[in-house]
């Protein structure tokens, strides 16, 4: 019969060491894994629950940003009030992530390194440009969110490596952001497209700076550089809007499957993005 | 029911039945004290898990079991070489009738895989994860076949067989070959060509539905316990228990008095659990291992190996002169029945225009075997699928004549003398008064906004009524147990409680309502066809009756004055005769005293109800569609029905509501989606997409009780499966009207929706 070693280091360093033997796997909230368990699509040898890790858990403004402890539940990210003035698309995106008994365990860091290709969690965080720390047997090291998934249910992560925590850059006035999905329900389930928005207006209140990123569209969840740049410079006027929704879609490559067509899920990119970015540009105190 | 049915007598007021006491099961669902299917164990017992089949067909050409049974702690390994190998012959027990040969083989493959999930084998062991290994150790050989699973090529010359043995039944001339198409049925009146050629306008569709599961949260589960002298226990969550014994003896060759079935607290059935899956192999596991063995599914093998219903093709085309009257209507039904014959196409065919007069028609239904899992019931078998294509065709003949939707229901209603297209002639319904609440709601009178639209659909269902055991056994305190056979799906025992109340003139919180194993209360059939609070209400008012007869024997004896001078009024015996003098007793007194004057206190009625009252729906829906995405929200949503009498109003909402909820889920977005090789690719309620509650408005019930039914005591007809006949249409009738363009093929998904309004140039 197959055994399970099941690990909870209090230290990043043990922790790393631990993920770096055979077969281990990381748990966070584990309301990925534990279900693959059970599914038996997954047969690890270790669990290494990476919850009593410190940093792991927990929200800190530090040098005028945010940082998100990997394992932070959903539900405490969108208690945070200080964080969702600041970041409301990323607690947005966070807090999509399953039903309320799930948010009370599941956590960006798990979303993003699942690396499902519509992790909720994960388009808001590459809007606003956030940056992982990863611990690893060979210390530390920081490595932008979108750099971290590689496919589906693959990550760039070495042996023994994983994410300790999240951290958002400083915030100026007039920012912010939005992140919105589409599912053929209107709860539990899994995006069939998502959008990630995040503005920053000049004392003008035109763009001066917008970062969109899209999931559920391809492999991974891709920033959009092109539909970012399409925005600045203006209010968000028709011509803008419509330039990003194409260069959006320009960068889709999306499978067909049971969720929804590649075709479908191309336009849907767009027309989500569009209407993240109006709700960010209007949170940012825009006005077009 | 082509009788007229006399009015009933007057009753006194009603005290209890049309109240809304807290349930009687609702502690325990809400504390988790319920006991379901998976809750019960055995010293002792052993896990039960069934090797499914990889391929959607395919021979099996051998399997080797050694290597499982050579690991320690598998106790018992089982294929179909351990069951009877059964003839064809028809079985009565189930939502419909089975067939014996055909229960047998879904039970357990014999020969061939028939789906993708078809049971194989099946292994007891002393663990979940021994019995899981010993699953990968067993070793079969198949020889994969070319599968079909649409409806349309299964029916092709060329798309393989299933079956070699199925002739299609109902055709003038037996064919030459076997072939998918196991049925043809047909109703017809009058002359359609004549028909047709005096309507001044004619609308003609083709409508698809796809395969729905009945999605109860419960999987199914059971515990079979095989005594050393042959005789078995069995305890399970069904919708009857009943069955289940009968199904268990039959299928292994048992004895029916030596199974005892035990019914658990059932969490949904909705048609699904009307037949047997694991109680069989359970048994044989047990029998095989001399022990006890608990057998529970996975969501993914209720997706694979329980009954969905039937995906359908709906061929309708109507007539009517410019007036409305509709004088033609050609209606073709085809329906995938899954791995053996018995799709509910011919419910299909009697319900698809039976809310309709119509002086001519044809309605031909095709029952049609496919590689897919054998369809079970699903609350109002087939009548949601015809539905769909009647009434989508019926709001394209409003549209085309600018008609109101709901004057053209009117103008074409049954009513009281009508002979039904089916053949009976109607009595006592409410149809009519059910399209005027819809009229009358202040939901019909309320404007649309922008990208809103509004449908009306309406539905039929017979109910049933049938057999059933009661008993009412009164405590030396004073309190009643009612004790019947019907597992409550719908809130049964709410009303069981209550009807004995009623009949007692006992306070509800005196009145405890329970459901007793096969050995404890005679036989009833299972619970569905919206038969329970019809029928198994019938006996157990009559039992109560019997009580009070005997309670009002005993104070005649107290008394000394001849029996038909007693009666029981308000809860007391009271004495008529006014000389006398006699104090009334209450039923507290009367049964602290059953010592002395006779014993104890008990009444018992078998039925076999006839005279189910038919139900009508009428419902009237607003969707809002966005335009960018085509996705559909639905908004309001009022629906109306012909109840009879509600005994328990909320439970009559709570059973509308539900099929509502069922039917918008089958409207827009839940399918069994298969790959190339005919495996389900969303066995799971992630992709499988049923309504959450945050997808639904309030649904609002208007309960329209001016045709009581005359053969029940409270009036009460069946209330539970009507509701999910009208929603498909509906739905579809408010997309249409929302965006202008038609959708006949559910579900109605945003991808779909975006692309018609693409087509249509919007």
């Amino acid at each position: 019969m197959t055994q399970l070693a099941y690990l909870a280091p209090s230290s990043a360093e043990e922790a790393a060491a631990a993920l770096a033997r055979d077969g281990a796997r990381p748990l966070s909230g584990g309301t990925d894994l534990l279900v693959q368990l059970r599914a038996g699509r997954t047969r690890p040898a270790v669990v290494v629950d990476l919850k009593a890790v410190a940093g792991a858990i927990g929200v800190r403004e530090q040098s005028g940003g945010f940082v998100i402890g990997a394992a932070t539940p959903g539900a405490v990210l969108g208690e945070h009030a200080a964080l969702s003035r600041a970041w409301p698309g990323v607690v947005e995106g966070a807090t999509l992530i399953g039903s309320t008994q799930v948010q009370g365990r599941a956590s960006l860091g798990g979303n993003l390194c699942n690396a499902s290709p519509a992790a909720d969690g994960v388009p808001a965080l590459i809007a606003a440009r956030a940056t992982c720390v990863i611990v690893g047997p060979g210390g530390r090291r920081e490595a932008p969110v979108e750099s971290i998934a590689t496919g589906p249910g693959q990550t760039s992560l070495a042996p023994g490596e994983f994410v300790l925590e999240f951290r958002l850059p400083p915030r100026p006035a007039r920012a912010s952001d939005a992140y919105l999905r589409l599912i053929p329900r209107t709860e539990m389930d899994i995006a069939v497209a998502g959008a990630g928005v995040n503005l920053v207006l000049d004392e003008g209140g035109r763009v001066a700076e917008a970062h969109v990123a899209v999931g559920a569209v391809a492999p991974t969840a891709l920033l959009a550089a092109e539909a970012g740049r399409a925005l600045v410079g203006g209010r968000l006027d028709d011509a803008a809007l419509a330039g990003m929704e194409a260069a959006v879609r320009a960068v889709c490559r999306p499978i067909s499957d049971k969720r929804g067509t590649a075709e479908y899920r191309t336009r849907i990119a767009g027309v989500l993005a569009r209407r993240a970015a109006l709700i960010a540009f209007e949170r940012a105190g825009g006005v077009r | 029911m082509s009788e007229t049915l006399e009015k009933p007598a007057p009753k006194a007021a009603l005290s209890i039945v049309g109240s809304r006491p807290v349930r009687p099961d609702g502690a325990d669902k809400v504390t988790g004290r319920a006991a379901y299917g998976a809750d019960f164990n055995m010293p002792g017992q052993l896990v039960g898990r069934v090797l499914r089949s990889p391929h959607a067909h395919a021979r099996i050409v051998s399997i080797d079991a050694s290597k499982a049974r050579a690991l320690p702690g598998v106790k018992a390994v089982i294929t179909a070489a351990d069951f009877p190998d059964l003839a064809s012959e028809e079985l009565e027990g189930g939502e419909a009738a089975a067939n014996l040969r055909d229960l047998s083989l879904n039970v357990m493959a014999r020969g061939k895989a028939l789906y993708h999930g078809h049971a194989v084998a099946a292994v007891a062991a002393v663990s979940t994860e021994i019995a899981e290994a010993a699953l990968e150790r067993i070793k079969v050989t198949y020889e994969v076949l070319p599968h079909v699973i649409d409806v349309e090529a299964a029916m092709s010359p060329d798309a393989p067989v299933l079956h070699d043995h199925l002739f299609t039944e109902g055709l003038e001339a037996r064919p030459d070959r076997p072939s998918n198409i196991a049925k043809k049925h047909r109703f017809a009146r009058g002359d359609l060509a004549e028909g047709f050629a005096a309507a001044d306008v004619v609308v003609e569709g083709r409508y698809t539905t796809k395969a729905t599961h009945q999605g109860y949260i419960e999987p199914h589960a059971c515990v079979a316990a095989w005594g050393e002298d042959g005789r078995c226990d069995v305890w399970s969550s069904s919708q009857g228990h009943f069955m289940v014994r009968t199904f268990c003896a039959r299928l292994l060759g048992l004895d029916i008095s030596d199974v005892r079935v035990t019914p658990a607290e059932i969490g949904g059935g909705f048609g699904g659990k009307t037949t047997v899956y694991l109680e069989p192999l359970a048994l044989a596991l047990s029998r095989a291992s001399g022990r006890p063995v608990k057998m529970v599914m996975s969501r993914e093998e209720v997706f694979r190996a329980t009954g969905p219903t039937s995906g359908g093709i709906v061929r309708v085309r109507l007539g009517a002169k410019s007036d409305g009257t509709i004088v033609a209507a050609d209606v073709e039904l085809t329906y995938q029945a899954g791995a053996f014959p018995g799709s509910p196409v011919g419910a299909g065919a009697m319900t698809a225009l039976a809310c309709y007069d119509i002086p001519n028609f044809s309605i031909v239904g095709w029952d049609v075997v496919t590689n897919t899992p054998k369809v079970a019931a699903y609350r109002a078998p087939g009548a949601p699928i015809s539905a769909f294509g009647v009434e989508s065709a019926v709001d394209e003949l409003a549209l085309k004549l600018g008609m109101d939707p709901i004057a053209l229901r009117e103008k074409n209603a049954v009513k009281d003398g009508t002979k039904a297209s089916y053949g009976p002639t109607f009595q006592n319904i409410g149809y009519l008064d059910t399209l005027a609440a819809i009229r009358e709601s202040e939901h019909w009178k309320t404007p649309l906004g922008p990208n809103q639209g509004r449908g009306v659909a309406v539905g039929f269902w017979f109910n049933v009524g049938g057999e059933s055991t009661a008993a009412v056994h009164i405590g030396e305190d004073g309190s009643a147990a009612v004790v019947t056979g019907n597992p409550d799906i719908g809130g049964s025992r709410a009303s069981m409680a209550m009807m004995a109340a009623e009949t007692l003139g006992l306070p509800i919180d005196k009145v405890r309502p329970m459901i007793a194993d096969t050995s404890s209360i005679g036989y009833s059939m299972l619970t569905g066809g919206s038969r329970v609070t019809f029928a198994t209400g019938m006996a157990v008012v009559q039992a109560a009756e019997k009580v009070t007869g005997e309670l009002c024997a005993r104070a005649a004896k107290l008394w000394d004055v001849p029996r038909d001078q007693v009666a029981w009024e308000g809860g007391k015996a009271v004495c008529l005769d006014a000389a006398k003098d006699r104090a009334p007793l209450s039923l507290e007194a009367l049964a602290a005293q059953s010592a002395r004057t006779g014993g104890p206190i008990s009444g018992q009625a078998t039925i076999n109800a006839q005279g189910a009252g038919p139900g009508f729906g009428v419902h009237l829906c607003d969707v809002e569609v966005d335009p960018e995405t085509g996705q559909v929200s639905v908004v309001r949503y009022t629906a109306a029905q012909d109840v009879g009498k509600a005994i328990h109003p909320s439970y009559v909402e709570g059973q509308v509501q539900g099929g509502v909820a069922q039917g918008v889920g089958w409207a827009l977005n839940e399918e069994y989606i298969f790959d190339g090789e005919g495996r389900m690719e969303n066995a799971g309620f992630l992709d499988y997409r049923m309504p959450v509650a945050s997808d639904l408005p309030m649904l609002d019930a208007i309960l329209v009780e001016t045709a009581p039914n005359p053969r029940h005591p409270f009036g009460a007809k069946g209330v539970g499966e009507v509701p999910i006949v009208p929603p498909l249409a509906a739905v579809a009738n408010a997309v249409r009207g929302a965006i202008g363009v038609r959708m006949p093929d559910l579900p109605i998904s945003p991808p779909k929706v975006l692309a018609a309004l693409d087509a249509k140039g919007g």
